[in-house]
Protein backbone atom coordinates (compact mmCIF):
# COMPACT_ATOMS: atom_id res chain seq x y z
CA UNK A 1 0.00 0.00 0.00
CA UNK A 2 1.89 3.41 -1.17
CA UNK A 3 1.83 6.24 1.53
CA UNK A 4 -0.61 8.29 -0.41
CA UNK A 5 -3.02 5.72 -0.87
CA UNK A 6 -2.53 4.97 3.17
CA UNK A 7 -3.15 8.89 3.99
CA UNK A 8 -6.45 8.75 1.29
CA UNK A 9 -7.42 6.03 4.08
CA UNK A 10 -6.64 8.17 6.78
CA UNK A 11 -9.03 10.56 5.72
CA UNK A 12 -11.69 8.18 4.66
CA UNK A 13 -11.95 6.09 8.17
CA UNK A 14 -13.20 9.15 9.87
CA UNK A 15 -15.15 9.91 7.14
CA UNK A 16 -16.51 6.14 7.45
CA UNK A 17 -17.29 6.54 10.86
CA UNK A 18 -19.24 9.51 10.84
CA UNK A 19 -21.39 8.40 8.17
CA UNK A 20 -21.88 5.05 9.61
CA UNK A 21 -22.94 7.09 12.98
CA UNK A 22 -25.74 8.94 10.45
CA UNK A 23 -27.09 5.60 9.40
CA UNK A 24 -28.45 5.08 12.95
CA UNK A 25 -25.60 2.61 14.23
CA UNK A 26 -25.12 5.01 17.70
CA UNK A 27 -28.40 6.66 17.78
CA UNK A 28 -31.28 3.57 17.55
CA UNK A 29 -29.58 1.76 20.30
CA UNK A 30 -29.51 5.06 22.32
CA UNK A 31 -33.59 5.75 21.33
CA UNK A 32 -34.49 2.06 22.47
CA UNK A 33 -32.77 2.47 25.71
CA UNK A 34 -34.13 5.70 26.51
CA UNK A 35 -38.20 3.86 25.70
CA UNK A 36 -37.04 1.04 27.83
CA UNK A 37 -35.80 3.19 31.00
CA UNK A 38 -39.10 4.89 30.56
CA UNK A 39 -41.09 1.58 30.33
CA UNK A 40 -39.31 0.83 33.83
CA UNK A 41 -40.60 4.15 35.15
CA UNK A 42 -44.31 3.23 33.86
CA UNK A 43 -44.32 -0.44 35.50
CA UNK A 44 -42.77 1.28 38.42
CA UNK A 45 -45.40 4.09 38.66
CA UNK A 46 -48.35 1.20 38.46
CA UNK A 47 -46.84 -0.74 40.93
CA UNK A 48 -46.62 2.01 43.34
CA UNK A 49 -50.02 1.91 42.75
CA UNK A 50 -50.62 -1.98 43.56
CA UNK A 51 -48.79 -0.97 47.04
CA UNK A 52 -51.19 1.44 47.85
CA UNK A 53 -54.19 -0.78 47.64
CA UNK A 54 -53.62 -2.47 50.62
CA UNK A 55 -53.63 0.43 53.21
CA UNK A 56 -57.10 1.37 51.16
CA UNK A 57 -57.96 -2.29 52.11
CA UNK A 58 -57.78 -1.90 55.84
CA UNK A 59 -59.65 1.46 55.65
CA UNK A 60 -62.63 0.47 53.59
CA UNK A 61 -63.17 -3.24 55.54
CA UNK A 62 -63.78 -1.51 58.74
CA UNK A 63 -65.85 1.62 58.05
CA UNK A 64 -68.02 0.73 54.77
CA UNK A 65 -68.67 -3.13 55.63
CA UNK A 66 -71.38 -3.14 52.90
CA UNK A 67 -68.70 -2.57 50.02
CA UNK A 68 -67.06 -6.16 50.32
CA UNK A 69 -68.24 -7.19 47.19
CA UNK A 70 -66.33 -4.39 44.87
CA UNK A 71 -63.49 -4.68 47.45
CA UNK A 72 -63.27 -8.25 46.72
CA UNK A 73 -63.22 -7.05 42.63
CA UNK A 74 -60.42 -4.29 43.38
CA UNK A 75 -58.48 -6.98 45.22
CA UNK A 76 -58.70 -9.57 42.17
CA UNK A 77 -58.13 -6.89 40.28
CA UNK A 78 -54.76 -6.27 41.66
CA UNK A 79 -53.51 -9.40 41.93
CA UNK A 80 -54.07 -9.47 38.42
CA UNK A 81 -52.37 -6.64 37.16
CA UNK A 82 -49.30 -7.55 39.30
CA UNK A 83 -48.78 -11.03 37.43
CA UNK A 84 -48.86 -9.03 34.37
CA UNK A 85 -45.22 -7.88 34.04
CA UNK A 86 -43.77 -6.94 30.60
CA UNK A 87 -39.71 -6.84 30.21
CA UNK A 88 -38.41 -4.71 27.88
CA UNK A 89 -37.28 -6.63 25.17
CA UNK A 90 -41.26 -7.05 24.92
CA UNK A 91 -42.28 -3.91 23.86
CA UNK A 92 -42.39 -4.66 20.10
CA UNK A 93 -45.22 -7.30 20.78
CA UNK A 94 -48.61 -5.78 20.32
CA UNK A 95 -50.33 -9.18 22.21
CA UNK A 96 -47.99 -8.41 25.53
CA UNK A 97 -48.63 -4.92 25.65
CA UNK A 98 -52.15 -5.20 25.21
CA UNK A 99 -52.34 -7.41 27.95
CA UNK A 100 -50.21 -5.53 30.40
CA UNK A 101 -53.15 -2.34 29.28
CA UNK A 102 -56.10 -4.42 30.17
CA UNK A 103 -55.37 -6.00 33.16
CA UNK A 104 -54.40 -2.04 34.46
CA UNK A 105 -57.48 -0.77 32.86
CA UNK A 106 -58.94 -3.33 34.57
CA UNK A 107 -57.67 -2.27 38.01
CA UNK A 108 -58.39 1.28 37.47
CA UNK A 109 -61.84 0.20 36.47
CA UNK A 110 -63.17 -1.07 39.50
CA UNK A 111 -60.88 1.13 42.43
CA UNK A 112 -62.83 4.25 40.35
CA UNK A 113 -66.43 2.10 41.18
CA UNK A 114 -65.11 1.58 45.06
CA UNK A 115 -64.33 5.13 45.21
CA UNK A 116 -67.44 6.29 43.83
CA UNK A 117 -69.12 4.05 46.49
CA UNK A 118 -66.94 4.96 49.46
CA UNK A 119 -67.79 8.79 48.75
CA UNK A 120 -71.20 7.99 50.23
CA UNK A 121 -70.36 7.33 53.73
CA UNK A 122 -69.90 10.66 55.60
CA UNK A 123 -67.53 8.90 58.27
CA UNK A 124 -65.23 7.57 55.93
CA UNK A 125 -64.53 10.92 54.38
CA UNK A 126 -63.84 12.54 57.36
CA UNK A 127 -61.39 10.13 58.39
CA UNK A 128 -57.54 11.51 57.97
CA UNK A 129 -55.89 8.83 56.66
CA UNK A 130 -58.45 7.81 54.43
CA UNK A 131 -57.82 11.70 53.25
CA UNK A 132 -54.25 11.03 53.21
CA UNK A 133 -54.77 7.62 51.18
CA UNK A 134 -56.85 9.47 48.58
CA UNK A 135 -53.68 12.73 48.10
CA UNK A 136 -51.51 9.69 47.32
CA UNK A 137 -53.65 7.88 45.15
CA UNK A 138 -54.06 11.38 42.92
CA UNK A 139 -50.37 12.00 43.00
CA UNK A 140 -49.93 8.34 42.14
CA UNK A 141 -52.36 8.24 39.22
CA UNK A 142 -51.01 11.27 37.88
CA UNK A 143 -47.10 9.49 37.93
CA UNK A 144 -48.52 6.66 35.80
CA UNK A 145 -50.23 9.30 33.32
CA UNK A 146 -46.81 11.55 33.27
CA UNK A 147 -44.80 7.95 33.38
CA UNK A 148 -47.16 6.74 30.04
CA UNK A 149 -46.77 10.08 28.20
CA UNK A 150 -43.07 9.70 28.89
CA UNK A 151 -42.91 6.62 27.49
CA UNK A 152 -44.89 6.96 24.37
CA UNK A 153 -42.77 10.13 23.58
CA UNK A 154 -40.08 8.26 23.51
CA UNK A 155 -41.39 5.59 21.64
CA UNK A 156 -42.12 7.73 19.25
CA UNK A 157 -38.54 9.38 18.65
CA UNK A 158 -37.55 5.42 18.57
CA UNK A 159 -40.19 4.43 15.72
CA UNK A 160 -39.44 7.78 14.02
CA UNK A 161 -35.76 6.92 13.73
CA UNK A 162 -36.20 3.60 12.75
CA UNK A 163 -38.60 4.02 9.77
CA UNK A 164 -36.81 7.50 8.66
CA UNK A 165 -34.08 7.75 6.33
CA UNK A 166 -31.01 7.67 6.93
CA UNK A 167 -31.48 5.58 10.11
CA UNK A 168 -33.68 3.12 9.01
CA UNK A 169 -30.60 1.50 6.71
CA UNK A 170 -28.92 1.11 10.68
CA UNK A 171 -31.73 -0.15 11.73
CA UNK A 172 -32.43 -2.98 9.08
CA UNK A 173 -28.47 -3.73 8.56
CA UNK A 174 -26.94 -3.91 12.06
CA UNK A 175 -29.75 -4.36 14.54
CA UNK A 176 -32.89 -5.46 12.55
CA UNK A 177 -35.16 -2.99 14.68
CA UNK A 178 -38.66 -3.26 15.00
CA UNK A 179 -40.77 -0.61 16.13
CA UNK A 180 -42.00 -0.88 19.71
CA UNK A 181 -45.86 -0.10 20.94
CA UNK A 182 -47.00 2.77 22.45
CA UNK A 183 -49.49 2.42 25.82
CA UNK A 184 -52.90 3.63 25.19
CA UNK A 185 -53.97 6.40 27.51
CA UNK A 186 -55.09 5.12 30.85
CA UNK A 187 -57.68 7.31 31.44
CA UNK A 188 -61.21 7.66 29.04
CA UNK A 189 -60.43 11.50 27.31
CA UNK A 190 -57.14 11.61 28.42
CA UNK A 191 -56.26 11.42 24.21
CA UNK A 192 -58.47 14.82 24.17
CA UNK A 193 -56.53 18.22 24.04
CA UNK A 194 -57.22 20.31 26.95
CA UNK A 195 -60.18 22.54 26.80
CA UNK A 196 -59.04 26.57 26.30
CA UNK A 197 -61.04 28.79 27.64
CA UNK A 198 -60.79 32.61 26.68
CA UNK B 1 -39.15 42.46 -27.77
CA UNK B 2 -39.53 39.42 -26.42
CA UNK B 3 -35.74 39.48 -25.90
CA UNK B 4 -35.42 42.56 -23.58
CA UNK B 5 -38.33 42.04 -21.34
CA UNK B 6 -36.98 38.52 -18.73
CA UNK B 7 -33.66 41.12 -18.71
CA UNK B 8 -34.94 43.66 -16.41
CA UNK B 9 -37.23 41.09 -13.37
CA UNK B 10 -34.09 38.66 -13.26
CA UNK B 11 -33.19 40.38 -9.57
CA UNK B 12 -36.77 40.88 -8.82
CA UNK B 13 -37.96 37.69 -9.31
CA UNK B 14 -34.70 36.43 -7.45
CA UNK B 15 -35.62 38.41 -4.57
CA UNK B 16 -39.40 37.68 -4.53
CA UNK B 17 -38.00 33.86 -4.33
CA UNK B 18 -35.97 35.10 -1.30
CA UNK B 19 -38.93 36.62 0.14
CA UNK B 20 -40.61 33.44 -0.49
CA UNK B 21 -38.03 31.50 1.63
CA UNK B 22 -37.91 33.76 4.73
CA UNK B 23 -41.60 33.79 4.51
CA UNK B 24 -42.43 30.00 4.78
CA UNK B 25 -39.13 29.80 7.43
CA UNK B 26 -41.16 32.11 9.71
CA UNK B 27 -44.31 30.45 9.39
CA UNK B 28 -42.32 27.21 10.33
CA UNK B 29 -41.37 28.84 13.57
CA UNK B 30 -44.44 30.43 13.98
CA UNK B 31 -46.44 27.17 13.66
CA UNK B 32 -43.88 25.57 15.65
CA UNK B 33 -44.33 27.87 18.66
CA UNK B 34 -48.14 28.42 18.35
CA UNK B 35 -48.64 24.79 19.34
CA UNK B 36 -45.84 24.61 22.28
CA UNK B 37 -47.35 25.17 25.78
CA UNK B 38 -45.94 28.72 27.00
CA UNK B 39 -45.19 29.36 30.53
CA UNK B 40 -43.93 32.38 32.33
CA UNK B 41 -40.15 33.93 32.26
CA UNK B 42 -38.42 32.40 35.39
CA UNK B 43 -37.27 35.39 36.46
CA UNK B 44 -36.14 34.56 40.63
CA UNK B 45 -37.05 32.08 43.08
CA UNK B 46 -40.56 34.45 43.58
CA UNK B 47 -42.21 34.40 40.04
CA UNK B 48 -45.08 36.08 40.81
CA UNK B 49 -46.44 36.50 36.90
CA UNK B 50 -50.01 36.96 38.28
CA UNK B 51 -49.07 39.67 40.26
CA UNK B 52 -50.61 38.56 43.75
CA UNK B 53 -47.93 39.49 46.47
CA UNK B 54 -46.70 42.92 47.52
CA UNK B 55 -43.34 44.24 47.03
CA UNK B 56 -41.98 43.90 50.76
CA UNK B 57 -43.31 40.23 51.10
CA UNK B 58 -42.29 39.48 47.64
CA UNK B 59 -38.43 40.61 48.99
CA UNK B 60 -38.89 38.90 52.40
CA UNK B 61 -39.80 35.39 50.57
CA UNK B 62 -36.98 35.82 48.10
CA UNK B 63 -34.30 35.88 50.56
CA UNK B 64 -35.65 33.39 52.93
CA UNK B 65 -35.88 30.68 49.41
CA UNK B 66 -32.40 32.02 48.69
CA UNK B 67 -31.52 31.36 52.17
CA UNK B 68 -32.60 27.60 51.81
CA UNK B 69 -30.72 27.10 48.53
CA UNK B 70 -27.67 27.93 49.83
CA UNK B 71 -27.73 25.89 53.01
CA UNK B 72 -29.30 22.65 51.71
CA UNK B 73 -28.81 23.08 48.31
CA UNK B 74 -32.95 22.21 47.43
CA UNK B 75 -34.51 24.38 45.53
CA UNK B 76 -37.94 25.52 45.89
CA UNK B 77 -39.81 28.40 44.18
CA UNK B 78 -42.59 29.82 44.27
CA UNK B 79 -44.59 30.71 41.03
CA UNK B 80 -47.83 32.63 40.23
CA UNK B 81 -49.62 31.88 37.35
CA UNK B 82 -51.05 34.36 35.33
CA UNK B 83 -53.58 31.58 33.49
CA UNK B 84 -53.09 27.84 33.27
CA UNK B 85 -54.10 27.85 29.66
CA UNK B 86 -56.79 25.68 30.09
CA UNK B 87 -54.53 22.66 31.85
CA UNK B 88 -54.98 21.11 34.98
CA UNK B 89 -52.57 22.05 37.57
CA UNK B 90 -51.21 18.64 37.56
CA UNK B 91 -50.51 18.97 34.20
CA UNK B 92 -49.55 22.33 33.83
CA UNK B 93 -46.89 21.95 36.77
CA UNK B 94 -44.74 18.87 36.03
CA UNK B 95 -44.35 20.57 32.73
CA UNK B 96 -43.54 23.81 34.27
CA UNK B 97 -40.72 22.19 36.50
CA UNK B 98 -39.35 20.74 33.70
CA UNK B 99 -38.96 24.06 31.39
CA UNK B 100 -37.50 26.08 34.34
CA UNK B 101 -35.78 22.87 35.26
CA UNK B 102 -35.74 23.73 39.16
CA UNK B 103 -33.59 21.96 41.15
CA UNK B 104 -30.22 19.93 40.02
CA UNK B 105 -30.02 17.68 37.33
CA UNK B 106 -29.55 14.28 38.58
CA UNK B 107 -30.70 15.40 42.04
CA UNK B 108 -33.51 16.55 40.94
CA UNK B 109 -34.08 18.85 44.31
CA UNK B 110 -36.62 20.81 43.09
CA UNK B 111 -39.94 21.65 44.54
CA UNK B 112 -42.03 24.54 43.12
CA UNK B 113 -44.95 25.56 44.73
CA UNK B 114 -47.91 26.85 41.80
CA UNK B 115 -50.80 28.98 42.74
CA UNK B 116 -53.09 30.15 40.11
CA UNK B 117 -55.30 32.63 41.41
CA UNK B 118 -57.92 32.63 38.42
CA UNK B 119 -58.59 29.17 38.26
CA UNK B 120 -58.23 29.43 42.41
CA UNK B 121 -55.34 26.39 42.04
CA UNK B 122 -52.56 25.67 43.81
CA UNK B 123 -50.03 22.79 43.65
CA UNK B 124 -47.21 21.78 45.02
CA UNK B 125 -44.81 20.32 42.49
CA UNK B 126 -42.31 17.96 43.92
CA UNK B 127 -38.95 17.33 41.80
CA UNK B 128 -38.29 13.24 41.86
CA UNK B 129 -35.41 13.65 44.14
CA UNK B 130 -37.28 15.23 47.01
CA UNK B 131 -40.28 12.88 46.18
CA UNK B 132 -39.37 10.62 49.62
CA UNK B 133 -39.07 14.43 51.93
CA UNK B 134 -42.05 15.93 50.48
CA UNK B 135 -44.76 13.03 50.21
CA UNK B 136 -47.58 13.50 48.30
CA UNK B 137 -49.90 12.97 51.74
CA UNK B 138 -47.68 15.90 53.36
CA UNK B 139 -48.30 18.25 50.45
CA UNK B 140 -51.81 17.77 50.92
CA UNK B 141 -51.64 18.15 54.47
CA UNK B 142 -49.35 21.63 53.86
CA UNK B 143 -52.00 23.08 51.40
CA UNK B 144 -54.84 21.91 53.33
CA UNK B 145 -53.93 22.90 56.86
CA UNK B 146 -51.60 26.11 56.00
CA UNK B 147 -52.19 27.54 52.47
CA UNK B 148 -56.23 26.67 51.73
CA UNK B 149 -57.27 28.38 54.67
CA UNK B 150 -55.78 31.90 54.12
CA UNK B 151 -56.68 32.13 50.36
CA UNK B 152 -60.72 31.04 51.38
CA UNK B 153 -59.93 34.20 53.56
CA UNK B 154 -58.78 36.33 50.49
CA UNK B 155 -55.34 36.63 51.91
CA UNK B 156 -53.17 35.32 48.55
CA UNK B 157 -49.61 36.81 50.18
CA UNK B 158 -50.23 34.90 53.71
CA UNK B 159 -51.25 31.38 52.41
CA UNK B 160 -48.21 31.94 49.72
CA UNK B 161 -45.88 33.05 53.14
CA UNK B 162 -47.46 30.16 54.88
CA UNK B 163 -47.06 27.63 52.49
CA UNK B 164 -43.84 28.36 51.87
CA UNK B 165 -42.66 28.30 55.10
CA UNK B 166 -44.00 24.74 55.82
CA UNK B 167 -41.98 23.64 52.59
CA UNK B 168 -39.12 25.50 53.86
CA UNK B 169 -39.37 23.26 57.20
CA UNK B 170 -39.85 20.43 56.07
CA UNK B 171 -36.84 20.57 53.30
CA UNK B 172 -34.57 21.58 55.94
CA UNK B 173 -35.08 18.27 57.25
CA UNK B 174 -31.23 16.62 57.03
CA UNK B 175 -30.96 13.90 54.80
CA UNK B 176 -27.67 11.98 54.65
CA UNK B 177 -28.03 10.60 51.80
CA UNK B 178 -29.58 12.87 49.75
CA UNK B 179 -26.85 15.44 51.13
CA UNK B 180 -23.79 13.58 49.31
CA UNK B 181 -25.78 12.84 46.30
CA UNK B 182 -26.57 17.03 46.10
CA UNK B 183 -23.04 18.07 46.83
CA UNK B 184 -22.03 15.94 43.69
CA UNK B 185 -24.56 17.32 41.76
CA UNK B 186 -23.82 21.43 42.82
CA UNK B 187 -19.82 20.55 42.36
CA UNK B 188 -21.39 19.95 38.55
CA UNK B 189 -23.27 22.60 38.35
CA UNK B 190 -20.81 25.03 39.73
CA UNK B 191 -17.90 23.66 37.09
CA UNK B 192 -19.96 23.63 34.21
CA UNK B 193 -21.41 27.13 34.42
CA UNK B 194 -18.02 28.29 35.28
CA UNK B 195 -17.33 26.83 31.55
CA UNK B 196 -20.21 29.14 30.26
CA UNK B 197 -22.94 26.93 28.70
CA UNK B 198 -22.05 27.19 25.08
CA UNK B 199 -20.14 23.81 26.60
CA UNK B 200 -16.61 23.30 25.15
CA UNK B 201 -17.80 20.25 22.86
CA UNK B 202 -16.02 20.73 19.78
CA UNK B 203 -13.06 21.21 20.96
CA UNK B 204 -12.69 17.56 21.91
CA UNK B 205 -14.58 15.62 19.54
CA UNK B 206 -12.32 17.32 17.04
CA UNK B 207 -9.10 16.29 18.55
CA UNK B 208 -10.30 13.15 18.86
CA UNK B 209 -10.73 12.92 15.52
CA UNK B 210 -7.31 14.46 14.66
CA UNK B 211 -6.08 11.80 16.72
CA UNK B 212 -7.41 9.41 14.62
CA UNK B 213 -6.27 10.72 11.43
CA UNK B 214 -2.70 11.47 12.92
CA UNK B 215 -2.10 8.06 14.07
CA UNK B 216 -3.34 6.02 10.82
CA UNK B 217 -1.31 8.72 8.48
CA UNK B 218 1.97 8.15 11.22
CA UNK B 219 1.23 4.05 10.94
CA UNK B 220 1.66 4.56 6.99
CA UNK B 221 5.00 6.49 7.06
CA UNK B 222 6.39 4.02 10.16
CA UNK B 223 5.49 1.14 8.07
CA UNK B 224 7.18 2.55 4.90
CA UNK B 225 10.35 3.26 7.07
CA UNK B 226 10.28 -0.81 8.68
CA UNK B 227 8.59 -2.35 6.26
CA UNK B 228 8.39 -5.33 9.17
CA UNK B 229 4.48 -6.56 8.66
CA UNK B 230 5.03 -8.03 5.50
CA UNK B 231 1.76 -10.38 5.59
CA UNK B 232 -0.75 -8.89 6.84
CA UNK B 233 -3.02 -6.18 5.23
CA UNK B 234 -3.26 -2.64 7.18
CA UNK B 235 -4.92 -2.87 11.01
CA UNK B 236 -6.48 0.28 10.63
CA UNK B 237 -9.88 -1.35 11.36
CA UNK B 238 -8.67 -2.31 14.57
CA UNK B 239 -7.74 1.16 15.41
CA UNK B 240 -11.63 2.22 13.88
CA UNK B 241 -12.83 -0.15 16.02
CA UNK B 242 -10.88 0.84 19.37
CA UNK B 243 -12.03 4.68 18.72
CA UNK B 244 -15.25 3.60 18.27
CA UNK B 245 -15.27 1.65 21.43
CA UNK B 246 -13.55 4.79 23.32
CA UNK B 247 -16.06 7.02 22.09
CA UNK B 248 -19.01 5.36 23.15
CA UNK B 249 -17.82 4.78 26.56
CA UNK B 250 -17.56 8.64 26.60
CA UNK B 251 -21.03 9.13 25.35
CA UNK B 252 -22.36 6.37 27.84
CA UNK B 253 -20.86 8.10 30.66
CA UNK B 254 -23.54 11.12 29.65
CA UNK B 255 -20.27 13.56 28.98
CA UNK B 256 -20.33 16.88 28.60
CA UNK B 257 -18.89 16.60 24.66
CA UNK B 258 -20.47 15.45 21.69
CA UNK B 259 -23.63 15.54 23.42
CA UNK B 260 -23.95 18.68 24.24
CA UNK B 261 -26.35 17.64 27.14
CA UNK B 262 -24.95 19.59 29.81
CA UNK B 263 -26.47 22.68 31.25
CA UNK B 264 -27.89 23.89 28.39
CA UNK B 265 -30.56 21.12 27.62
CA UNK B 266 -32.17 21.17 30.85
CA UNK B 267 -33.32 24.82 29.27
CA UNK B 268 -33.68 26.86 32.70
CA UNK B 269 -33.75 30.81 32.12
CA UNK B 270 -30.85 32.37 32.77
CA UNK B 271 -29.83 33.66 36.53
CA UNK B 272 -26.39 35.57 37.12
CA UNK B 273 -22.92 33.56 37.64
CA UNK B 274 -22.68 32.38 40.58
CA UNK B 275 -22.53 28.87 42.32
CA UNK B 276 -25.41 26.81 43.39
CA UNK B 277 -24.84 27.56 46.93
CA UNK B 278 -23.06 30.94 46.91
CA UNK B 279 -26.63 32.90 47.18
CA UNK B 280 -28.35 35.15 44.45
CA UNK B 281 -30.33 33.82 42.03
CA UNK B 282 -28.69 30.82 39.95
CA UNK B 283 -31.75 30.19 37.18
CA UNK B 284 -32.66 26.37 37.03
CA UNK B 285 -30.25 23.72 37.57
CA UNK B 286 -31.49 21.32 35.24
CA UNK B 287 -33.75 19.19 37.97
CA UNK B 288 -36.52 16.64 36.21
CA UNK B 289 -40.02 16.28 37.72
CA UNK B 290 -42.44 13.32 37.42
CA UNK B 291 -46.01 14.37 39.14
CA UNK B 292 -44.73 14.35 42.73
CA UNK B 293 -46.92 16.81 44.83
CA UNK B 294 -50.56 17.55 45.51
CA UNK B 295 -52.83 19.37 44.34
CA UNK B 296 -55.72 21.65 45.87
CA UNK B 297 -58.32 24.21 45.46
CA UNK B 298 -60.07 27.07 46.97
Amino acid sequence: MSPLSRLRLAFVAPIAALALAGCGVNSIPTAEENAKAKWADVQAAYQRRANLIPNLEATVKGAAASEKEILTDVIEARAKATSIQVSANDLNDPAKVQAFQNAQNQLSGSLGRLLANVEAYPDLKSQQNFATFMSQLEGTENRIEISVRDYNEAVQAYNTKVRTFPDSIGAKIFYGAKPMQTFQATAPNADQAPKVSF
Amino acid sequence: MTQALPAAPAPRTARSAWLLVWAILLALLLTGRAHAQTFPAFTGLVTDAANVLPADRKAALEAKLEALQQQTGRQLVVATIPDLQGYEISDYGYRLGRAWAVGLKGADNGAILIVAPKEHKVRIEVGYGLEPVLTDALSSVIIRDAILPAFKSGDMAGGIDAGADALINQLRLPDDQAKAQVAKAAADFDRQHRRGRAGGGAPLGMIFWLFVVGFIALSGIGRRAGRRYQGGGSNWPIWLWAASEIADGASRRGGGWGGGSSWGDGGGSGGSDGSWGGGGFTGGGGGSFGGGGASGSW
